[in-house]
């Protein structure tokens, strides 16, 4: 009986820690010098602790606050415009009636099955006739509707009481009021999950930058990341991880402060 | 400043469904009107035309006078009470009550949350804390102001709404089944309350219900709708003693009416299983009778019954019985409860007050009637 209680805690168990087992190595090759990076022991503490020239080494070769910093302005950027756009998009699907309001709800869906890949000669192609290319908007633009986040909304919008909508219309507010002060502020949880998916998504993605941006001064984490190792580093793994451990930080701190309400945000909308 | 509603040939269809077909009502300043019907009569949605939440199909509305049937619901000056009381989840019972002045009287700039305080000139912002203190007091909830909607009980949250509705002084309020989420004792507390409310304030309401009693025991007059038109408006006494159709007879009383089948012979004699009544009518042919509960008495001549079933509520019995003649059809009578009642499977003989008896031809309208010498059959 007790024993079979914990066989899902065990198994749990098990699956987080394969999970965790590729940022727990990222940690320890970061600390160790180059003659132990492939040590196979899982030891946690190195026999030379090489923690300080690593991270030095990450830090001072590259500009890895710029890398940061376009990072942050980027994933702010795109956020705030998906925000922006997808909000009420998300109340007028979800709460509105209007003809063909059904046809849009499933084109939405639709979109959400193109991948991002196939979307991106043409987008690069526009990109560069309007002379765009190396600059932060060419990173941005191409996010700043995002379905998944109009369909996210949608879901949550769904079940805000319609009579409070009403009541709210008899008060004086206007739709844009309802929108952004009630039915949003009622789903604050579907915000914060929505956040952490786009600015994981934004802060990690390699492939889109790599597409658009050459100019090291302009270059989110992971394609500075790239310049890193091409140029300084060669087979410096500590001091590769040590950056990749510096800019993995910041997205684990973001996930764990908005933990509770990203949890409730997609078990309420049933996004998994 | 309460004002009249008038509703002009109301019509409002959702593609092939029709649920209004030609509403015309008016209700007078001051009024208390109940909109009453089945489930799926079209009631509510009345009262969202009315309200401005839907515009209607056809039909123009006007509230003191004036044509409002293009206007959005915040220009109709209308307070709404809601089923579910659609209180603003995120706000204290103050801000609720606030939020209608504060839409009304503040700019977008006064309402932004921290700032617009010192934005708003200290009389205006003195104006609406009194009168949501006056709001808060009239109804006993100046204790919950700074509670939020999900700590406060069913009653307390129909309160704030009630307070919310009437701190602004409306033309009108309407009231969406507001009592229907409460228990009995405090359904009938709060009917009492409404009732007070409605005096004091000399404020037109129109009070849409499914429960009839609600209806009969707290309106000047009831219009009774069915299949999206109104069946019958009146005073709760002339739907009770004098129904239209059979629709309004079935809906309004409790017991439910007893209808007979019966037959008006040619000079419009009305027999019920062949016993004459004592009463004539204008239709000729089968019809059928109508005679509440109070409307049947003992006869010795009358008509057979076995007693099914005995419903004791205190002061009245209300006795359920099978004819003998056609053992399909039911009947309900009261009695005084302090006499004997009936046992189950008891006979016995009644008869039918001709003057309280109403004969409803075959289409469901009623006929006119008189009360005659009764013959022996």
């Amino acid at each position: 009986m007790s024993v079979t209680r914990y066989i899902p805690h065990m198994v749990l168990t098990l699956g987080a820690g394969i999970m965790l087992l590729p940022f727990y190595w990222m940690g320890l090759t970061a600390i160790r010098p180059p003659a132990e990076v492939f040590d196979l022991t899982l030891w946690p503490i190195p026999k030379t602790l090489a923690a300080a020239e690593n991270f030095t080494q990450a830090a001072t070769s590259v500009p890895m606050a710029r890398f940061m910093l376009n990072g942050v302005i980027v994933c702010a950027g795109i956020l705030l415009v998906q925000v922006v756009t997808a909000v009420p998009c998300a109340y007028a699907l979800a709460k509105l009636r209007f003809p063909g309001r059904r046809l849009l709800l499933a084109t939405v869906i639709a979109a959400l099955c193109v991948p991002m890949q196939a979307l991106a000669l043409p987008l690069f192609v526009g990109l560069a006739k309007a002379q765009m290319l190396n600059t932060y908007f060419a990173m941005m633009a191409p996010f700043f509707v995002s379905v998944f986040a109009i369909f996210l909304f949608h879901q949550s919008f769904r079940s805000y009481p319609d009579e409070i909508i009403d009541a709210a219309r008899m008060d004086g507010f206007s739709e844009m009021d309802i929108c952004w002060g009630l039915v949003l502020r009622g789903s604050l949880p579907a915000l914060s999950a929505f956040a952490v998916f786009s600015i994981v998504a934004h802060w990690n993605d390699l492939y889109w930058p790599m597409i658009v941006i050459t100019k090291t001064e302009l270059a989110p984490p992971p394609l500075g990341m790239l310049f890193f190792s091409d140029a300084e580093t060669g087979a410096n793994y500590g001091a590769l991880m040590a950056g990749a451990t510096l800019i993995t930080a910041p997205i684990v701190i973001c996930f764990l402060l908005a933990r509770k309400q990203f949890i409730a945000g997609i078990t309420m909308s049933g996004v998994k | 400043m309460p004002q009249s509603i008038q509703l002009s040939h109301i019509t409002k269809g959702f593609g092939t469904t029709h649920v209004l077909q030609g509403i015309d009502l008016t209700i007078e300043p001051g009024e208390f009107v109940s909109l009453v019907g089945m489930s799926g009569c079209g009631k509510s949605t009345l009262l969202r035309v009315i309200a401005g939440l839907e515009s209607p199909t056809e039909g123009q509305v006007h509230i003191g006078g004036v044509d409002v049937t293009q206007d959005d619901p915040s220009d109709r000056n209308l307070a709404m009470v809601f089923q579910s009381y659609a209180l603003y989840p995120h706000m204290t019972v103050r801000q609720n009550i606030a939020t209608p002045l504060r839409m009304r009287q503040l700019s977008l700039r006064q309402r932004l949350p921290l700032i617009g305080k010192l934005l708003t000139p200290a009389p205006l912002r003195r104006a609406i804390d009194t009168a949501v203190a006056e709001a808060a007091d009239s109804l006993q909830i100046s204790a919950l102001l700074d509670r939020k909607p999900g700590q406060l009980s069913g009653g307390q949250r129909q309160r704030v709404a009630l307070a919310r509705a009437l701190v602004r002084n409306p033309a009108a309020f309407l009231m969406d089944e507001p009592l229907s989420n409460l228990d009995a004792k405090l359904r009938a507390h709060m009917r009492e309350e409404l009732v007070s409310l409605h005096k004091s304030l000399g404020a037109t309401f129109i009070y849409v219900t499914h429960d009839q009693i609600e209806a009969m025991t707290m309106s000047d007059r009831i219009a009774l709708m069915s299949g999206g038109q109104i069946a019958q408006v009146g005073t709760p006494d002339q739907l009770y003693h004098a129904p239209a159709t059979l629709t309004v007879a079935r809906f309004i009383g409790s017991p439910t009416i007893n209808l007979l089948p019966a037959e008006a012979d040619g000079a419009g004699r009305v027999r019920v299983f062949g016993h004459d009544i004592g009463l004539t009518t204008t239709a000729r042919g089968p019809v059928t009778l109508g005679v509440r509960a109070e409307g049947l008495h003992d006869a010795p001549q009358g008509l057979r019954l076995t007693v099914l079933r005995c419903e004791n509520h205190g002061a009245d019995r209300f006795v359920s019985c099978a004819l003998c003649d056609d053992d399909t059809q039911r009947v309900t009578l009261r009695q005084s409860a302090p006499t004997p009642g009936p046992a189950v499977g008891d006979h016995m003989q009644i008869g039918i007050d001709a003057r309280a008896a109403h004969v409803f031809d075959a289409d469901g309208n009623r006929c006119r009637t008189q009360a005659c010498q009764q013959v022996a059959a």
